[in-house]
């Protein structure tokens, strides 16, 4: 199938490549770019396992087309740590006991993200009710909530609650180029 | 039954603190390697046919436009996988006969099941196997379908296995006592016909398989709780010997039980890599777990309870149809049988006698999901203590509390021979009430009621049996998978003085990294920070047996513990002959170890190490080294319990539900991790929460399944459930040196029958007073529309009967699409996350 070419900045980091007009983003992400924090764990978009930002939303990448993401921004879980520094939802997960088997993690720490973003100081229905489009197994969600509860601090974390990627990366970012 | 002796489990350091995973820096970054992230050089991929018949012969299979396409390699059909044993199941109880069909991993000529393997392409594409395998042909024959397990034994069913001549796998009881006659001579009787229907592990981690064969060495790395019995059966199935197979399981997330298994699709995979010479993998999408990765449930009872009017249990009777779908597979006849050995509860009944029948019908099989038979036992008593605590009129804590095995019974023999090893039901059900404050409640309750607000209570108290082993009573009973189920562990400190935990056991989420790692950190005198934990790898210390039943501390960190006190033990002797002490005057405290009354005179960990790898400075005739090996098999069973409470809120008017409060207390005796046991606690509720109000494997009358995908099969989001109230007893077990006893099952064990308790609780004052689950709007708007329609609401048993017949047809399907479902098939009843909070 002939490939159509994208650039993608994802996670500060201009990737280009070509890719089947079919591809989805979560298996360029993982195959292509081997940023493997990006799990699939459904293939009806409920379980929210591959959430990344798009654009600094938070969307379900096995939703989206690598063709769509041309010429956006993706932030994916392994952009969220910056300078060797954990973000407060990682350090919030991690204090609070908010995962078990981890596969769902990286997908709730990306939706949490999104939410902080837009509401920095959720309470605990309005984190219930914006998390429900992740499923977890495990933790039956109790720690999760508190994970975020205490990321977000009474509304301190809102300042970094949204990683943005470089909005316009200076044309010498390196860049990867990435074989079709 | 033998007693040893406690060790403190406290005191030395880090064992009972909460403290935080070292799993977690991988995981919350995005750094674990689950088996979906790895992909070997020249891999090819694999994707597989799969029948979309309930039950057909297969005429042929035309696979030339499949191997015509570019980029595939091979099509493989169940006459091309020449292996040399089918896919096993491990029961082999004495004198019960078993009727199991040959199953293996690909059909061979007819297919019993929707989503059985048919055809597996392999290419050098993960797209493109997907593409070729919908130009694979198979034309099919159909035979008649069987799906209700009811009408499976009825004469002139079609049978799912022809060969068989029946669609029973068999019978097998247990009992003690004379239920028959104590039934008989009981003051009341209560019969209920208890449904608890099929459900999926679902795990977030869908499976997944990488095989590589080289030079005559397999590797395996498998999403799976069990890498050595696949090893042990990939052996068998492939003629390959154990030691030349490795099989790895990587991050796994989540198994549920679900990957307590041996599938069809390890075997395929292992098979082909050798076939090809090249390195095969396979993910599995969801909608193929949901179909092709086993359920589990499904179980129609009829539960008797025999008791005199002043509340005295005198008898329980439950006659048992479990329905295994189209095969047996590692444990499928073993589960309702698990139950059977708590199906006297927290209670002190002489007569109890549980009988099992096993059926085939044209589903997937079921196996061991969360709890595996507990769940399902303890359902049957919670629910029937209930509904007889309603017909005398009593309350229904009372009568759990008149018939709890007292504290100072323990060990306590039940009365079908095993023995429960420790409890305190009457301190964790009044410390339940106590942190409920069920005065206030019933005074809140009164006051909505008034307003039309219906909110119930529903309460659980329950015991499990857990820590498989011990190998001498599951060998003997046909469980112990002819290989005992002990577990190992090796624990070795490099010469830096940091350590390596080798464990038999396969956590997949627990946080056993971290629990073992504080074990052994106290009984070395070091931190958890210096004791790594290795797991899930066969090729990596000693032979194991895998994670399931809530064993794994109970059993493998025991042996941990034994393991790192015999390291203890040679450290204590390097020690005196360093510092010219008696070794007995030499002991870990304070981070080293020191001479007894002089605190100031002793060596640290790393300093023992040291010396240990020196002969020269080691006692005359010591080996070097500091490491030690140990296989551990207990004496007994562990019986974690506790008590549950849940509170609801029902609307009448739509059926639908809330939980509203979760308060529970359970009991696994001294914490290693607290902050671990509530998270299971937590996850293991919820659990229980989806199957008691959404979840449900429903295939309708034709074999087909209907909930093929998170679509259709509802698992509860963050927006379903409130936050928990947990709190814990702790009552030692005197099995083992820890006195722990496991906690991975416990909340799905406890938690189903609370939440209907508590349904039926809320809708007693519209005449509602028996229910099953899943407690479907449709299904609650049916019975409360019944029960008005009737009046003054008819007899418990009566109506039991009648919700009962409902739940085994049709129940929570809406009435135009009654005929369309089969047994079991509650169908389109529960509304779905999704449907409810607007997922994305």
């Amino acid at each position: 199938m002939p490939g159509v070419p994208v650039r993608i900045t994802v996670n500060g980091e201009i990737r280009e490549a070509e890719v089947e007009p079919r591809l989805l983003l979560v298996h360029f992400l993982r195959d292509r770019l081997a940023l493997t924090g990006t799990h699939v764990g459904c293939d009806t978009t409920n379980c929210g396992a591959c959430t990344v930002h798009l654009d600094g939303e938070a969307v379900k990448s096995c939703t989206v087309l690598a063709v769509q993401a041309d010429g956006r921004e993706v932030t994916t879980i392994e952009g969220m740590a910056r300078d060797g520094e954990l973000h407060p939802l990682q350090e919030g997960f991690w204090s609070k006991h908010g995962l078990q088997c981890g596969f769902c993690t990286p997908g709730m720490i990306m939706a949490a993200a999104d939410l902080l973003a837009r509401n920095p100081d959720p309470s605990e229905e309005e984190i219930r009710h914006g998390l429900e489009g992740n499923l977890c197994r495990c933790t039956g969600y109790h720690n999760i909530v508190a994970a975020v509860r205490e990321a977000a601090g009474g509304g301190k974390a809102a300042a970094v609650a949204a990683p943005p990627g470089p909005a316009d990366p200076p044309a010498a970012q390196p860049t990867t180029e990435v074989r079709a | 039954m033998s007693t040893v002796e406690q060790a403190p489990t406290r005191g030395n350091g880090f064992v009972g603190r909460a403290i935080r995973r070292k799993e977690d820096p991988r995981l919350i970054q995005g750094r674990a390697t689950y088996v979906d992230d790895m992909t070997l050089p020249g891999t090819l991929y694999c994707a597989i046919v799969r029948s979309p018949e309930a039950h057909a012969r297969i005429a042929s299979i035309d696979a030339s436009a499949a191997r015509e396409r570019p980029g595939v390699h091979a099509v493989f059909t169940g006459e091309d996988l020449d292996l040399e044993a089918p896919l096993p199941m491990a029961w082999v109880p004495p004198e019960v006969e078993v009727n199991s069909p040959e199953h293996w991993p690909m059909a061979r000529g007819e297919v019993c099941y929707v989503g059985q393997a048919v055809a597996a392409v392999f290419g050098d594409d993960k797209y493109a196997v997907v593409d070729a395998a919908e130009d694979v042909l198979v034309e099919y024959e159909s035979l008649p379908v069987v799906v209700d397990p009811e009408s499976a034994l009825e004469d002139g069913s079609p049978l799912v296995h022809e060969s068989l001549g029946t669609n029973k796998s068999h019978e097998w009881s247990l009992g003690g006592g004379d239920v028959e006659a104590a039934l008989a001579e009981a003051e009341v009787v209560v019969e209920r016909r208890i449904v608890n229907h099929r459900t999926a592990g679902a795990p977030i981690e869908p499976r997944g398989v990488i095989a590589d064969y080289r030079a005559g060495d397999l590797t395996v790395w498998s999403s799976t709780q069990v890498p050595h019995f696949l090893r042990l059966f990939l052996s068998l199935m492939l003629g390959i010997n154990e030691e030349k197979i490795r099989v790895v399981a990587p991050e796994v997330g989540g198994g549920f039980g679900s990957k307590l298994q041996v599938y069809g699709e390890e075997a395929l995979l292992a098979w082909a890599a050798r076939k090809l010479g090249r390195p095969v993998k396979w993910t599995e999408t969801r909608s193929e777990n949901m179909a092709v990765s086993h359920h589990g449930r499904d179980q129609v009872a009829t539960v008797r309870f025999g008791a005199k009017r002043d509340g005295t249990i005198t008898a329980i009777h439950s006659r048992i149809l479990a329905d295994f779908g189209a095969y047996h597979m590692l444990l499928t006849p073993t589960i309702p049988s698990l139950g059977a050995f708590v199906m006297t509860g927290c209670y002190k009944v002489p007569n109890v006698q549980t009988d099992i029948v096993g059926v085939f019908t044209n589903k997937f099989p079921t196996d061991a999901i969360r709890g595996a038979g507990r769940p399902e036992a303890t359902h049957m008593i919670e629910v029937v203590m209930d509904q007889l605590a309603d017909e005398l009129g009593m309350d229904p804590l009372e009568l759990r509390r008149r018939n709890f095995i007292p504290k100072e019974d323990f060990p306590a023999e039940v009365a079908y021979g095993i023995v429960y090893d420790s409890g305190d039901y009457h301190g964790s059900l009044d410390k339940l009430v106590e942190n409920l404050d069920l005065d206030a409640f019933r005074r809140e309750q009164a006051q909505l009621r008034e307003r039309g607000v219906y909110r119930g209570i529903g309460f659980s108290t329950y015991t499990e049996i857990c820590g498989l082993a011990p190998s001498r009573v599951t060998g003997p009973s046909g469980f112990g998978l002819q290989t005992g189920l002990w577990e190992s562990a090796m624990v070795r400190v490099h010469v830096t003085g940091a350590v390596t935990v080798y464990t038999g056991t396969s956590p997949h989420g627990q946080g056993h990294e971290t629990g073992f790692a504080q074990i052994v950190a106290d009984r070395l005198g070091t931190t958890p920070d210096q004791v790594e934990v290795i797991h899930g790898d066969t090729r990596t210390g000693p032979q194991g047996l895998g994670t399931y039943g809530s064993r794994t501390l109970a059993v493998g960190g025991e042996s941990a513990a034994r393991a790192a006190g015999k390291v203890a033990d040679k450290a204590r002797r390097i020690v005196a002959h360093q510092l010219e002490a008696a070794p007995e005057d030499i002991e870990v405290s304070g981070g080293k170890f020191s001479v007894r009354g002089s605190p100031d005179k002793g060596m640290t960990l790393a300093e023992v190490a040291g010396e240990a790898y020196i002969p020269e400075n080691l006692p005359e005739g010591m080996e070097p080294g500091l490491e030690e090996t140990m296989f551990y098999d207990p004496e007994n069973f562990v019986f974690p319990f506790g008590a549950h409470a849940c509170v609801v809120d029902v609307d009448p008017e739509t059926g639908k539900v809330e939980v509203v409060r979760y308060v529970a207390v359970d009991d696994c005796g001294p914490a290693i991790n607290p902050m671990l046991i509530d998270g299971q606690v937590h996850g293991g509720i919820v659990h229980a929460i989806g199957q008691a109000l959404y979840e449900q494997v429903v295939y309708d009358s034709d074999g087909q399944l209907v909930t093929g995908t998170f679509v259709d099969y509802a698992l509860p989001t963050a927006a379903e459930v409130p936050s928990f109230e947990t709190d814990r007893t702790e009552t030692p077990s005197p099995t083992n040196t820890l006195g722990v006893k496991g906690v991975g099952e416990a909340g799905t064990i406890a938690a189903t029958p609370a939440v209907l308790n508590a349904v039926v609780d809320a809708l007693k004052p519209l005449g509602v007073t028996f229910l099953n689950m899943p407690l479907s709007p449709i299904r609650i708007w049916q019975a409360v529309e019944e029960a008005r329609g009737r009046g003054s609401g008819p007899s418990a048993t009566e109506q039991g009967a009648e919700v009962g017949e409902q739940g085994a047809g049709s129940a929570g399907s809406g009435p135009a699409a009654r005929e369309e479902h089969g047994s079991g098939a509650a169908g389109s009843g529960p509304a779905t996350p999704g449907e409810q909070g607007g997922q994305l």
